[in-house]
């Protein structure tokens, strides 16, 4: 197993390369961030001349990125906590029963994966507008209406996987629960969802950051006191000056929460795609 | 699920089709009502038909219409027109028709370098942080934390470093280099396609590594070990093991990856804001600006549906030659 020294040198080579490629514009961000306004107006500087913490004070005024904030949270916790239900109900179906429909179903959910979002973003909005015509329930341009959308949105890929997870708990375990009596519902919680913790928390990770991340519908689907992060951060270029370094402390600032929370949970994700994805 | 399944074993055997043993101890019927599984589904299907099924329906049905900036206020008063609309995109000697098969021929090119650069250096980097060393852990989390960043967020900070005058890229390419004499623009004009896929392939790699990892891990090491013994280098064990072991993982990432750089509607929305310079007119970009400044949503919802049905044709046509050649070797 001894790797010759040109195995050594080329993985030093490239590998640093590649850290570079990815490190500088989150260094970019880090530093710019806290300079001030008329440093990130001139020419680029890699060591910051002046810092100041003020781009991180003023983000709050310049636009209402306490409001956002507080969407974001509010709509991508809802839709990764239903999400995380909905898909872990489906998986187990389609995981430990045989019936009529299953892969009609199975391939569908997965071809959905493949569909353009410019695609139904049009119908969809039409949709919510007649549901509010006709049943007075209110999904444009709401809080209910993002987590509805963003929450099938992380369905598919969060089927697949825990679908692949429950695969890999022996059948043994379900029937011995169901020797001693448990139904198909106490089984699930009571035996299969902490063997599979991994891929649920995995699960999980995945629906929070596909809602926090998503630009499309949030563009459309949302007015001035539902605005989500995603559209909110692009008001500070539409003043006459470009606050960049405001911009940018903002921009670290909506990022730290899902990068320390995907970084902590990394280990479980890959886990997860090992028995899901790969299967 | 899919026709991907793990080759239960070594690599010359891999290409074999294991489904059959896989079916035989595939599920026996867990003791419950008939109507469990349905009532299982019940929310997963409902919102599935909500959200995607009955949506896309109703893109069929508005691509039929007139839907004009006319009807904007009573949708379903829109003519039927028939294939109209489809006509009119389809008509390659008027504007609309040739910027629609331009917009797809940069798709096409943005796609295919996204997806063979993200492919090529999650390969690399997957292989070469397959054994252990002193750093490897923290590599692997460097690696991965554009993955993690909200789309909007890294776009923001590269249109930054992508400015004329003050962005980093020139500081550096300008500068620093010397490599051009005045300072070129980045997001307008031809460069900006560059920019594009660039952003592209930094946000994206992170997750070819992901499912590459994922899948390195279930190659067992005992191979690598009879192989090394065999007098198997570096580039024989990559070329013998590695490569055929990762197929079946590699036919789902790369049509994954594809699906999403020709789908991608973030980067360039977000680097350069709804008006795409002609060079860097990705499809979602152009239907979005077709539908929304001429407000013909009817032509705008054709286009989309010609975008699906092109994405189907290909899809099929992948998976049915990669599982036949699979089957073949």
């Amino acid at each position: 197993m001894r790797e010759p020294s040109w195995v050594k040198v080329t993985r030093a080579v490239v590998l640093t390369a590649l850290a570079l490629f990815t490190l500088v514009p989150i260094y970019v961000m880090l530093t710019s961030g806290l300079k001030p306004l008329r440093d990130v107006q001139g020419p680029f500087d890699w060591i910051p001349s002046h810092l100041t913490v003020e781009p991180f004070v003023d983000m709050w005024h310049t636009v209402p990125l306490g409001r956002y904030f507080v969407n974001s949270a509010i709509v991508s916790s809802c839709a990764m906590a239903c999400s995380v239900v909905v898909a872990i109900f489906a998986a187990y179906a389609v995981s430990r029963y045989r019936f009529a429909g299953r892969r009609v179903f199975s391939v569908t959910v997965l071809s959905t994966q493949m569909f353009p979002g410019i695609l139904f973003l049009l119908p969809l909005f039409l949709i919510y507008v007649n549901i509010n015509k006709y049943t007075g329930l209110q999904l444009y341009a709401t809080r209910t209406g993002l987590v509805v959308t963003y929450l099938t949105f992380s369905l598919p890929f969060s089927i697949w996987m825990l679908v692949g997870y429950f695969d890999s708990i022996p059948r043994g375990l379900d029937e011995s629960a169901q020797v001693d009596g448990a139904g198909p519902l106490r089984t699930l919680i009571q035996v299969i969802l902490p063997t599979a913790l991994p891929g649920v928390i995995a699960v999980a990770v995945y629906a929070f950051m596909t809602a926090w991340g998503e630009v499309l519908f949030a563009s459309v689907m949302t007015n001035d006191s539902t605005r989500t992060l995603a559209v909110g951060l692009q008001s500070y270029s539409t003043y006459e000056d470009v606050y960049w370094n405001q911009v940018m402390a903002a921009s670290l600032v909506v990022s730290a929460p899902v990068v320390a929370g995907f970084l902590a949970l990394q280990r479980h994700f890959v886990a997860g795609l090992t028995a899901g994805a790969v299967k | 699920m899919t026709t991907v399944t793990t080759p239960a074993a070594g690599p010359g055997t891999a290409a074999g089709d294991p489904t059959t043993s896989a079916r035989k101890r595939r599920r026996r019927r867990v003791k419950g009502n008939r109507a469990t599984p349905y009532l299982m589904l019940l929310l997963a299907v409902l919102l599935e038909l909500l959200v995607h099924i009955i949506p896309m329906i109703t893109g069929v049905w508005m691509s039929l219409r007139g839907l004009t900036q006319f009807f904007i206020r009573n949708w379903s008063a829109a003519p039927y027109i028939g294939l109209n609309n489809f006509r009119v995109a389809l008509d390659f000697n008027s504007p609309i028709g040739s910027n629609l098969v331009h917009s797809l021929g940069v798709t096409a090119g943005y796609s295919a370098l996204t997806v063979g650069f993200c492919w090529l250096f999650g390969v690399t980097a997957g292989v070469l942080l397959q054994r252990p060393f002193r750093g490897r852990g923290l590599l692997r989390t460097i690696f991965l934390a554009p993955y993690a960043l909200p789309a909007y967020a890294a776009v923001i900070t590269w249109s930054f470093m992508l400015q004329r005058d003050t962005g980093v890229v020139n500081h550096v390419l300008v500068d620093e280099l010397h490599l051009f004499h005045s300072r070129p623009f980045w997001l307008i004009g031809g460069n900006s396609f560059v920019s594009l896929v660039v952003v592209s392939v930094w946000r994206t790699w992170p997750f070819a590594l992901l499912v590459l990892t994922a899948g390195l891990q279930t190659i067992p090491t005992e191979l690598y070990e009879a192989a090394a013994m065999d007098g198997a280098g570096f580039m024989r064990q990559l070329r013998n093991i590695t490569l055929p072991m990762l197929r079946p993982v590699n036919q789902v990432l790369l049509l994954v990856l594809f699906l999403w750089s020709f789908n991608d509607f973030n980067t360039p929305y977000v680097l350069f804001g709804s008006a795409a310079p002609h060079a860097a007119d990705l499809i979602s970009i152009h239907i979005y600006q077709s539908s929304f400044v001429t407000w013909n949503f009817g032509l705008g919802s054709a286009m989309s549906v010609l975008l699906l049905l092109f994405l189907l044709v290909v899809t099929a046509v992948y998976l049915y030659s990669t599982s036949r050649r699979r089957t073949d070797a």
